[in-house]
């Protein structure tokens, strides 16, 4: 996992003034999120020993892959605002 | 006559760099008056390679475009594999390939069917990926959609980045504009590029949230190599480079598989795995940790080492084919590239820049006759449709629409890359004792049983 970290890091990634994608209130231990921990690139779903899913923002690829695994019933999942996020620099 | 002649004295009081900063800046003005307080003839929504394709081909004919990109710089939210095939759009951008960044003009090309402990490769080459107008070559999206951006500037297309398109606005039932950091921006007709996650369709009313078994996702890292190692390595001079595609145990039997092209002085290492896959079969690991026992493999590891990666990406992919097309055009709105579905994966092939490329330009052409007509529906729209069935975009992806049910079969993943690997193993064996007839390890490992299945897979087989 901390090579994952590491890899996230060498990303360029410009500050979110909030976070662009979050677990729908109340929907925390939603079978379905367990979906996005095992999908998420930058592996930033985790699941806790009580069941309970978070979700870590900070090093989000942008790639939609939660979104299509989970569904918008339990995430509520937009881009986020011009010009903040990840910022390709190969693609 | 005498504003002409003011105008005429106005320049040649003026160096020439000063009088064009100030026509820039005059047309600038115009731009954002035009834009934010009127109406755009065009908006296009996502710089990738559908929407510059779009904004290139307009601009080029002198309609007014703009192109809303919610990067940094167009490229700055764009990842592909990274390997673009020339020959079906060569001649809908005349002039743009001369000086473009590719990477490397794919010259030797490899597959491997990885078993969980060896392999079975192959290797092509031939005079024609030599020819003075090679097939395809690897890009990064990043470098090449900033360049391809700066070409559609100079056309006088309109680029404005860091922009956020969040909804389309509507009029008397018609998508009549965007809804972009807060702003109403609007225009005859939107040109949707959004990308794969198809957002604007999806707001138009246009398809349904996508379903995790028509997409996959891509991991992939840049891996920083010199020049000469990768000549050397990959067998290939200056300008040239290799494509290599991988399938089997990479993906614990899920669908998807590996990729390895080379650019100028990196490697873009990456893989993909279906995400209804990966979603439901706990055993098969996370994602991550797929890509670096994918990356750890005997057959990568020397191919990259000494190699530093200087990014990470992911991207999801359409892979549902021909069946998983949004609608492509609906009154005031059209869909290009991948947020319309147009991505191929055939196995020996993946190809989805070129389908976003060509239909960027026909939405384009499409934009134009109904300019000419004056109307913007999704009748008059309709002749989008039209072209890319003419074209190669949708012929090809009804000649392949069932190619992604067939290439969905776990035997690829697991039980054939295993057989075959396994009867490799048998025959390069030399035991310490008498070696069987070669006959007798091919019954071994092909047994009728075993045939069976394969004629069973074959019929699939004889669809794509």
């Amino acid at each position: 996992m901390s090579d994952l970290k590491a890899k996230l890091g060498l990303n360029v990634f410009k500050p979110l003034p909030s976070p662009h994608i979050r677990i729908r209130p109340g929907m925390e231990r939603d079978p379905r999120l367990k979906a996005a921990v095992r999908a998420c690139p930058a592996g930033l779903y985790a699941e806790g020993a009580d069941g309970v899913i978070t979700l870590t923002i900070d090093g989000c690829l942008e790639c939609g892959t939660c979104r299509i695994a989970c569904g918008t019933a339990v995430l509520e999942w937009g881009y986020p605002e011009g010009g903040g996020g990840i910022q390709y620099r190969f693609g | 006559m005498p504003e002409s002649s003011a105008k005429g004295r106005q320049k040649s009081c003026l160096p020439d760099g000063a009088g064009s900063a100030k026509r820039r800046l005059e047309r600038k003005n115009q731009f954002f008056i035009r834009l934010f307080m009127e109406k755009f003839d065009v908006i296009v929504v996502g710089a990738g390679l559908a929407g510059l394709a779009a904004a290139w081909t307009l601009a080029g004919e002198g309609v007014e475009v703009v192109v809303l990109e919610r990067g940094d710089y167009p490229g700055a939210k764009n990842v592909s594999g990274g390997r673009l095939y020339l020959n079906p759009v060569r001649d809908l951008f005349p002039g743009l390939w001369d000086e473009a960044p590719l990477e490397r003009a794919i010259v030797r090309e490899g597959a491997s069917l990885m078993a969980r402990n060896r392999s079975v490769t192959f290797h092509y080459t031939g005079s024609e990926l030599r020819s003075d107008t090679p097939q395809s070559f690897s890009v990064l999206r990043s470098k090449f959609d900033r360049w391809f951006s700066e070409r559609v500037e100079e056309r006088g297309g309109m680029i404005l980045a860091k922009t956020l398109v969040t909804d389309l606005l509507h009029e008397n039932g018609r998508v009549c504009g965007v809804v972009a950091g807060g702003d109403e921006l609007r225009a005859d007709v939107v040109v949707a590029c959004d990308g794969v996650l198809s957002l604007i369709p999806e707001r138009a009313g246009l398809r349904a949230p996508g379903r995790p078994h028509d997409y996959a996702v891509g991991i992939k890292e840049v891996i920083q190599l010199d020049r000469n190692r990768i000549n050397d390595r990959f067998n290939v001079a200056d300008g040239e480079g290799a494509a290599h595609l991988y399938a089997g145990d990479i993906t614990k039997g899920l669908f998807g598989g590996g990729f390895l092209y080379t650019n100028a002085e990196s490697v873009s290492l990456g893989l993909v795995v279906s995400i209804e896959d990966i979603a439901r079969e706990a055993a098969a690991g996370d994602a991550p940790s797929l890509f670096e026992a994918f990356k750890a493999r005997p057959e990568i590891e020397p191919l990259i080492r000494g190699g530093q990666t200087v990014e990470y990406g992911a991207h999801v992919i359409p892979e549902g084919g021909y069946r998983s097309l949004s609608r492509l055009a609906g009154d005031g709105i059209l869909v290009a590239g991948d947020s319309a579905g147009f991505a191929l994966n055939l196995g020996f092939t993946v190809r989805g820049m070129e389908y976003a490329l060509a239909s960027g330009y026909y939405a384009a052409k499409a934009v134009i006759e109904a300019k000419k007509a004056g109307r913007y529906d999704a009748a008059t729209l309709a002749v989008y449709r039209q072209s890319l069935e003419e074209s190669f975009v949708l012929h090809d992806f009804q000649t392949f629409k069932d190619t992604p049910q067939v290439l969905a079969n776990p035997h690829l993943f697991g039980h054939y890359p295993e057989l075959i690997g396994n009867l490799m193993r048998d025959l390069y064996t030399v035991p310490a004792g008498p070696k069987s007839p070669i006959f007798t390890t091919l019954r071994r490992h092909l047994t009728l049983g075993e045939l069976w299945t394969m004629l069973m897979d074959a019929k699939g087989v004889t669809k794509i």
